[in-house]
């Protein structure tokens, strides 16, 4: 039965083997070189157009429609406005869901409902949410092509990023913390302040900048609300001189956006429009990047500190 | 047994001081768990509300179009004189682009993760993951420009007759803008396969390649397919690279060559515009909204279901 | 411990059969900077069954998996020493010899039953798909062939196309071992072939390494003595990586020359 192959031919065997090895080696490696390839071209192509129409001026003047003198003044301006609604309105609500998920949610039809609904948010387009925004905030309840509607469309749009952050952080503290805590006669609640939250902070910031780092770039729902694309004005300003010193007028103002200036500086048929694109848009990236990578850093500092 | 003085407490707390107490702190727990119940739940209500918005709008949108016209006209021309309310042509820009993107994507991202998970060196997969990460957090309206301005003049180079917009290069860089996302999860699924099943392999005397393909990649199928399914979902619903790269009018064509909308970037084109709100033109991106978020879910269901098999397996 | 670990097996041998299918030679091993085997030398018998007992930790399933060099497929492993291979008197462990090669000479059953998420028929066939051999009647002739060997045959027989993760712990064991066996390995490395079966499973597994014998030279770890002293002809004793001692399995169990293999086998360890 037992037909002996010889040595040699097995030696064969396996070296035609070991070359299919080495051509999927290299074609691995060649199909990640595309990928980091292709950033670098995008990089520095935006680096070559744009880096020379950086300057002071560019951040503090506005749009204009001189390409030469135009400026990102009010869409940095909206951005951070932007962000700021985003942050407040997201970043609490996606922790406490977070918590309530990981932490109180009786296993039953409702929290099933609630988890199914989450992952799907995470996946549906973010034009929708912009859809939505148009539709509810805008509309519905009157508040107009506002930083307000913007911020609050963006603000769902990462919802789920800052939810499954919250949740993978807080179920990565291992049990025995928890009973430790009831263990000295605390409250869920006790536990989850003075334990949980602390514990897995890192964790939630990760998530919480990863979701602002998109955010900032998001243009398709921005659009849907209708944000006008050429604003040389900035918004009122929140502090104010006289009593009561804060103003939130500025929330109902219009504005605009570093993606939708990008965007509409695109679309113009003048090459001199698409230099200040490319210096928007390296802008943009390096924003996002360096949002990104903070949040990678934090990540893997983490990994390396905690060994629970 | 001593008495057990230290169980005493100093001062007797009386028994309704002590259960206002316990009541106090119960309310509070309860009024916080409430309080992050409701804002778990503003998810779903997130959800209905989309669903609602968009319904109610296309509602009164099919009020005026037949479902019948909708899905069978070959013209989208909404805002002309004389309207057409067909959503083939934009489904077929949505079909091309996706389709292009995805011969790029999942490919390149199969290979991607399968080199990452079976053979490279510990020091390649910490330095590439991140990168890709990074990779997938430039905005899109970025790599539309990149589309735009660097592929589409490259192209043009090899095929003379490429217009300036066109569904090819919005495809090609939505590809590329979807590898990490596919990679990373078909990854993830390939490391989920446990150890033991790959030393069963090259006990038998696998090369790595053999392992990766016949044993790795069967085990890890389901996640696998789910990548795919959440990439097809992500091409779909995708916005700024179609509507920068790929022009903004529709057009039922199914060759790549051509300039044509896709549904976000006829959702996009419309809002650029100065619609007023309540008339037929307003309604139709509502309607175009309903259908890609049809779309997408489908996918999204699938992929969810699929890769909550693969964690079941293992 | 510092006895001599030639000493436990000069005397031994001779006794059945002169030949030898593989001779180990100073063999140490090293993860990273940590010595878990050391300075082994033992015989293996042909076509005999020899048993690695010791307590956990000692080292026997390391030593087990330096045979098919799996060791490799980790970085920071080290070998240094050798084992040769009869009849061609190849050092298995030199960095000429391709661990694949190895592999293809030597077969594995693991401790946990890891059949691949294939069917019944393609599990098995897989050893011979990897060497390149697709003619169905080959494969088909094979698979029956390793199935009633590793005494599956009649209950799988009506549903080789199933899927392997159907079939109870036990069957897939016996699976594993007739996917091992379908490539007429010239070793057959068990590693803690049981520990994760019942016990009528297990009466199988032993029978059918003892029915095995005849066909193929057996290296098995254990960690339950009685088994080894069931199913082997010769058992060495490890213990922190050490080879203790060496012998006849009768003598290891009956007569241990060793004080340490004696405490051990009398449960008076530790």
């Amino acid at each position: 039965m037992r037909e002996d192959k010889g040595l040699s031919e097995i030696r064969n065997i396996i070296a035609r083997h070991k070359l299919w090895d080495l051509i999927f080696m290299i074609i691995g490696v060649l199909a990640l070189m595309i990928a980091v390839l292709t950033f670098m071209a995008l990089f520095s192509h935006m680096l070559i157009e744009g880096l020379p129409r950086l300057s002071w001026d560019f951040f503090t003047s506005f749009p204009s429609r001189r390409p030469g003198s135009a400026g990102i003044l009010s869409a940095w301006v909206g951005t951070t406005l932007v962000m700021l609604v985003t942050a407040v309105a997201a970043v609490p609500m996606g922790i406490g869901a977070g918590i309530y998920l990981e932490e109180y949610a009786p296993k039953n039809l409702i929290t099933e409902i609630i988890e199914i609904n989450v992952t799907n948010l995470a996946g549906v387009p973010s034009i929708i949410y912009g859809l939505l925004a148009l539709g509810l905030f805008v509309h519905q309840l009157g508040f107009g092509q506002s930083i307000l509607s913007a911020g609050l469309a963006l603000a769902l749009l990462i919802l789920p990023v800052v939810i499954v952050a919250t949740r993978e952080a807080i179920r990565a503290i291992p049990v025995v913390i928890r009973e430790g805590a009831y263990a000295l006669g605390a409250t869920k609640w006790q536990t989850v302040s003075d334990h949980l939250l602390p514990y897995s902070a890192a964790g939630i910031l990760t998530g919480v900048i990863i979701g602002l780092a998109r955010a900032i770039g998001e243009t398709a729902p921005i659009i849907t609300i209708g944000a006008l694309t050429f604003i040389a004005f900035l918004p009122p300003s929140p502090v104010q001189p006289e009593f009561p010193f804060l103003s939130f007028e500025w929330l109902m103002a219009p504005f605009t956006v570093m993606p939708i200036q990008m965007f509409n500086w695109i679309s113009r048929p003048e090459e001199a429009f698409q230099v200040n694109a490319a210096a928007a848009g390296l802008v943009l990236v390096v924003m996002t990047l360096t949002m990104n990578a903070l949040a990678i850093y934090l990540r893997y500092r983490m990994r390396k500190n905690i060994k629970w | 047994m001593r008495s057990p003085v230290i169980a005493q407490p100093p001062e007797e707390v009386s028994g309704s001081k002590r259960l206002a107490y316990r009541y106090r702190r119960h309310l509070g727990e309860r009024f916080i768990e409430t309080l992050l119940f409701l804002m778990a739940f503003a998810s779903v209500a997130i959800t209905i509300a989309i669903v609602a918005m968009l319904v109610k709008e296309s509602f009164i949108f099919f009020e005026h179009v037949s479902l019948w016209d909708f899905l069978t006209d070959t013209q989208w021309t909404p805002l002309f004189d004389d309207a057409h309310y067909g959503i083939l042509p934009l489904v077929s820009g949505t079909v091309v682009s996706s389709a292009v993107a995805l011969l790029v994507a999942i490919p390149l991202g199969t290979i991607t993760a399968i080199y990452l998970s079976e053979f490279a060196p510990f020091g390649v997969r910490e330095a590439a993951k991140p990168f890709l990460e990074l990779l997938g957090g430039v905005p899109t309206v970025v790599y539309g420009y990149f589309a735009l301005l660097f592929v589409t003049p490259l192209l043009q180079k090899i095929l003379p007759e490429l217009p300036g917009f066109s569904l090819l290069s919005a495809g090609l860089v939505m590809g590329i803008m979807i590898i990490p996302y596919v990679s990373s999860m078909a990854e993830d699924a390939m490391r989920a396969v446990p150890m033991n099943l790959r030393e069963g392999s090259y006990a038998m005397g696998a090369t790595r390649f053999q392992t990766a393909i016949r044993v790795v990649m069967p085990a890890a199928f389901s996640g696998i397919a789910a990548a795919y399914i959440l990439g097809i979902s992500r091409a779909v619903g995708e916005t700024m690279v179609v509507a920068v790269a790929a022009g903004m009018q529709p057009n039922l064509t199914w060759n790549p060559m051509e300039p044509a909308a896709t549904i976000t970037a006829y959702i996009v084109q419309v809002s650029l515009g100065d619609l007023p709100h309540g008339s037929i033109g307003y309604q139709t991106i509502f309607a175009a909204g309903l259908t890609l978020l049809l779309l997408t879910l489908t996918f999204n269901i699938i992929g969810h279901f699929l890769r909550k098999r693969y964690r079941e397996v293992y | 411990m510092v006895e001599n670990p030639d000493e436990g097996h000069a005397p031994l041998v001779e006794a059945n059969t002169a030949r030898y299918k593989s001779e180990v030679r100073s063999l140490s091993f090293y993860y990273g900077a940590f010595s878990a085997l050391k300075n082994i030398n033992m015989k293996l018998h042909e076509k005999q069954v020899t048993a690695l007992i010791g307590p956990s930790g000692c080292g026997k399933s390391t030593f087990l998996r330096c045979f098919n060099r799996m060791h490799d497929l980790y970085p920071g492993n080290r070998y240094v020493g050798e084992i040769i291979l009869y009849p061609d008197n190849v050092n298995i462990l030199s960095r000429d010899v391709d661990p694949i090669e190895v592999r293809m000479r030597i077969s594995m059953v693991f401790q946990k039953p890891n059949p691949f998420p294939k069917s019944i028929y393609e599990n098995v066939a897989y050893g011979l798909r990897v060497r390149g051999i697709r003619q169905r009647a080959i494969l088909d002739e094979k698979v029956e062939e390793a199935l009633r060997d590793a005494a599956l045959w009649d209950e799988v027989k009506d549903r080789l196309n199933q899927l392997a993760f159907n079939l109870s712990g036990g069957q897939q064991q016996r699976l594993c071992i007739a996917r091992a066996l379908a490539t007429d390995p010239e070793i057959l490395l068990f590693d803690e072939p049981t520990s994760a079966l019942d016990p009528i499973a297990t009466a199988s597994i032993e029978e059918l390494i003892t029915d095995l014998k005849d066909k193929v030279t057996i290296l098995i770890v254990t960690h339950n003595m009685q088994q080894a002293a069931r199913v082997s002809d010769y058992t060495a004793y490890m213990y922190l990586g050490e080879l203790i001692e060496f012998d006849v399995t009768d003598t290891i169990f009956i007569k241990p020359k060793n004080k340490q293999t004696e405490d051990y086998i009398t449960g008076r360890f530790g």
